[in-house]
């Protein structure tokens, strides 16, 4: 092994900003909940790459939890743009603003 | 060898992570972020972390981009195809990206990271499972009450009330 620490620190940074580009940017629905996805595995590659370095395993066991979190919600978040597309027929996040019953 | 593989796997993670917000097709921007997600999955492996990497691939490449491409397949055609942004927005997103990536690049550059090297080995697999089953049962058992209960709210929010058992969701 004879990338550092740094340079998956690095990585994990890059993915962190575009995730960021993407929820600043992008309108639709789906393509936020991808960037929500990005910034996600950039902090699991964070947390691998610590515990590597600092050989300790506990890092890897919140990485599992993480993953596993993050699956729940992506459950959830799929189901309310079905919800949201049913009702709207559309998936732009400018179309949800009203809250009305 | 390994620096060539973690080039790669670099190109291919952000590259991908790229094509999977800017591609026009929603479709192909999923098959995109399956590539980032296994792209995780790894660096995972070089870091020595086989059992987090096979759980990646199971549940990111194996579920949730499949979920996710179902989820696309039910919207209308012209949605998929549609590029929906903002465009005054895109160029204080680029500069939002660039700020975090430098600032946040500077910091791990001038901080002491640079200097953590390791030749200890890695960590077993088989500490994380008596981790799991010690001292981290109570989130364990948190964590599978979270997913069944986030897997059932799924099912009654999609729930369409409207339609009788007998007919079809047209």
């Amino acid at each position: 092994m004879t990338s550092e620490l740094v340079d998956y620190a690095l990585v994990s940074v890059a993915l962190l900003g575009i995730g960021i580009y993407g929820l600043a940017v992008k309108r639709n629905f789906i393509r936020m909940l991808f960037a929500v996805e990005i910034i996600i595995n950039a902090a699991n590659l964070n947390l691998v790459a610590f515990a590597r370095f600092l050989p300790d395993s506990s890092g890897q066991t919140l990485a599992l939890f993480s993953i596993a979190i993050a699956a729940a919600e992506v459950a959830v978040g799929l189901s309310l743009i079905i919800v949201a597309y049913r009702m709207y027929q559309n998936v732009d996040i400018a179309d949800f603003r009203s809250l009305k019953g | 060898m390994a620096d060539a593989v973690f080039l790669g796997l670099t190109v291919i993670t952000i590259g991908s992570a790229i094509a999977a917000l800017e591609l026009r097709s929603l479709i192909y921007g999923s098959i995109a972020l399956m590539g980032t997600l296994g792209g995780i999955a790894g660096f995972f492996l070089l870091l020595d972390a086989p059992f987090v990497a096979l759980f990646q691939i199971a549940v990111y490449v194996g579920s949730i981009a499949v979920l996710i491409l179902f989820t696309v397949m039910l919207v209308k055609r012209e949605l998929i195809f549609k590029k929906i942004e903002d465009r005054r927005r895109k160029f204080a997103g680029i500069g939002l990206m660039l700020v975090t990536m430098m600032s946040l690049g500077a910091i791990f550059l001038e901080s002491g990271i640079k200097d953590i090297t390791t030749d200890e080995p890695a960590v077993d697999f088989r500490d994380i499972g008596a981790d799991f089953v010690t001292y981290y049962w109570p989130a364990l058992i948190a964590m599978a009450l979270i997913l069944a209960g986030s897997v059932t709210g799924a099912l009654v929010l999609a729930r369409r009330e409207d339609v009788e058992n007998d007919q079809r969701a047209s």
